[in-house]
């Protein structure tokens, strides 16, 4: 998370990457860049960015994501305007690509220009709560499905570790060496630890790399 | 005791299916539930189980039918519209006395309906769900540890009594994410002597069938399916209860319905109404005695249902005219406020 003009956010579904990918969208806004957030989550019509639409607009924010999401006609579309993602590079863009493989197929259709530009982050977004990703191998598999998938490489790695509303610092805490250990497979980076801002509150001083998040709110 | 994961609601059935021994999966994409069948597709292949997506919601429903024959654990899921395909399947599942497990992550209907959550297919899940007589086992679970706690049990329970336990979900506990315990006891597996697995020349055929062309011995076999049914009515209904030792009034709700419920309880009982709850966890069989038992003493009830009121006509029937029943629900894939049923309560306080 570097202030690259184009960074994207993918990892398995329920990670956590579309509330990672809202706050850095924000803190890039407050540095008074051009800034859009595109999402191509085509798999999963229940959680969307589009649910923030109203913050997003507040703060100025380009919100890039099908005209059909959330209606009728919520069909696995990718949005008209996502050539401006790689055509206008007067905008920092922040994509918020679909959970898993599947998801992460959407990608494809620009990642040629992206590879091209080479200006551009992807962060692996992780939490070894989650079921499928709670070992350094399992979470090893969906970050190369999404890679041969996106036709792009990673970049760098989040450790979002987190139980929902019931995550204690001492969850957080317990997941430093996963994040570690993760970043030494993947041969990547950690770029940070994130957490909810009222764990972080609570963590401050006690370890490094912290990354506060802002959580969309639905159900 | 083993550490929580977060995990969907439809995760969440898909793991402990898994725990209890499914290694069988047919079903068909559908929103809400496909989680269900993705989990299946990544983990099935691993442990030796099989996992396919069949051609459609009827095939997939008759797939389950044929293992369920060979004495293997074994499950489909769906949503609203799906179960109405699978509908004959489950008929034949009842008429050849074959345990399964059938997920129903409810979505707003009639119809194609919406893809978001709804109660509205209480009728056909507690009814018998097709044509003829029976019932199914049908369990309905209020979080995500449940829908994991409930689908184990629900393949105990359709063992036990040869019959289909539905999981009668909707989106937001299918979607919802929770941290879950997964260290919870699976229980010994049933000998399934009828079971079609060869007979290796010692014993006789076994024959799994629906097709019993003689009157006489169709009647004879619906009348022993019923004893069943009355023995299941005796001893397997779950449900709780929640502030109602000195209630005067009393919601009655399940799934996420029970749990906006229980958050409008806790903001009247600050106001000094005493109001309580009665979750059922059971849907068939219902807990008519446990309502019955407060009809005794409470002077109103309250369903509160995401549909047009269908559990209503149970309660009514529970509660024998001893006390009103009114309503309050919401419908076509919106969920009651907390708001919505304190107001409901305020009103029934009056």
């Amino acid at each position: 998370m570097n202030g690259k003009r184009i960074t994207i956010f993918s990892g398995h579904y329920g990670s956590g990457k579309t509330n990672v990918a809202l706050t850095y969208a924000l803190s890039e806004r407050a540095k008074e860049k051009k800034v859009a957030i595109a999402d191509i989550d085509i798999v999963n019509p229940y959680f969307r960015t589009k649910d923030s639409e109203a913050l997003l607009k507040e703060r100025g924010i380009r919100l890039i994501c099908s005209d059909y999401a959330n209606t009728n006609v919520d069909i696995p579309a990718l949005p008209q305007d996502i050539y401006a993602i790689v055509d206008d590079k007067s905008l920092t863009c922040i994509l918020d690509v679909g959970g898993d493989e599947r998801g992460a197929l959407a990608l494809g259709r620009i990642s040629a220009a992206i590879r091209e530009e080479n200006d551009y982050d992807m962060i692996f977004v992780a939490n070894r709560f989650r079921p499928l990703t709670s070992t350094v191998e399992g979470a090893m598999e969906v970050l190369r499905e999404i890679e041969a998938a996106a036709g792009l490489r990673f970049t760098a790695i989040v450790n979002n570790s987190n139980l929902g509303a019931e995550t204690a610092p001492e969850d957080i805490l317990s997941s430093v060496e996963f994040g570690k250990a993760l970043s030494e497979a993947a041969g990547l980076p950690l770029a940070a630890t994130s957490v909810s801002e009222s764990v972080y509150e609570a963590l401050c001083g006690r370890m490094s790399g912290l990354y506060p998040i802002r959580l969309q709110k639905h159900l | 005791m083993a550490e929580k994961v977060l995990m969907k609601g439809n995760e969440a059935i898909a793991e402990a299916a898994i725990l209890a021994g499914c290694r069988h999966y047919f079903g068909y994409p559908i929103t809400p539930q496909t989680e269900i069948a993705a989990y299946m597709a990544k983990r099935m292949p691993k442990i030796g189980g099989t996992f396919l997506q069949a051609e459609s919601e009827i095939a997939a429903i008759n797939m389950v039918y044929g293992v369920s024959a060979t004495g293997k654990r074994v499950m489909t899921s769906s949503s609203s519209p799906g179960i109405s395909l699978k509908g004959e399947g489950l008929s034949y599942l009842a008429g050849a006395d074959l345990p399964a497990l059938v997920v129903n992550v409810q979505r707003g209907g009639p119809g194609l309906g919406g893809i978001q959550p709804s109660q509205s297919d209480y009728f056909q899940a507690t009814k018998g769900g097709a044509h003829g007589d029976f019932h199914m086992l049908v369990l309905a679970p209020a979080s995500v540890q449940e829908m994991a706690e409930l689908t184990v049990k629900g393949f105990a329970l359709a063992d036990k009594y040869r019959m289909t336990a539905m999981i009668l979900a909707d989106g937001t506990m299918g979607q919802m994410m929770e941290p879950v315990s997964l260290d919870f006891a699976v229980g010994e597996a049933v000998e399934k002597p009828w079971a079609t697995n060869g007979t290796k020349l010692s014993r006789p055929h076994n024959i799994i069938n629906s097709l019993i062309l003689k009157p006489e011995r169709l009647e004879e076999l619906n009348f022993e399916r019923y004893e069943r049914y009355a023995k299941i009515k005796e001893t397997e209904v779950m449900y709780e209860e929640y502030m109602m030792e000195d209630a005067e009034i009393c919601v009655v709700a399940f799934g996420i319905a029970a749990r906006v419920s229980k958050n409008a309880i806790n903001e009247a009982r600050a106001k000094g109404i005493k109001v309580g709850l009665i979750r059922p966890i059971t849907l068939w069989p219902f807990p008519e005695k446990a309502i019955a038992a407060a009809a005794e003493k409470v002077k109103k009830f309250i369903s509160v249902e995401l549909s047009m009121g269908q559990m209503i006509e149970d309660v009514r029937l529970a509660v024998n005219g001893k006390a009103p029943v009114t309503l309050c629900n919401r419908t076509g894939g919106m969920i009651p406020a907390p708001e919505q049923v304190l107001a409901a309560i305020t009103e029934a306080a009056k």
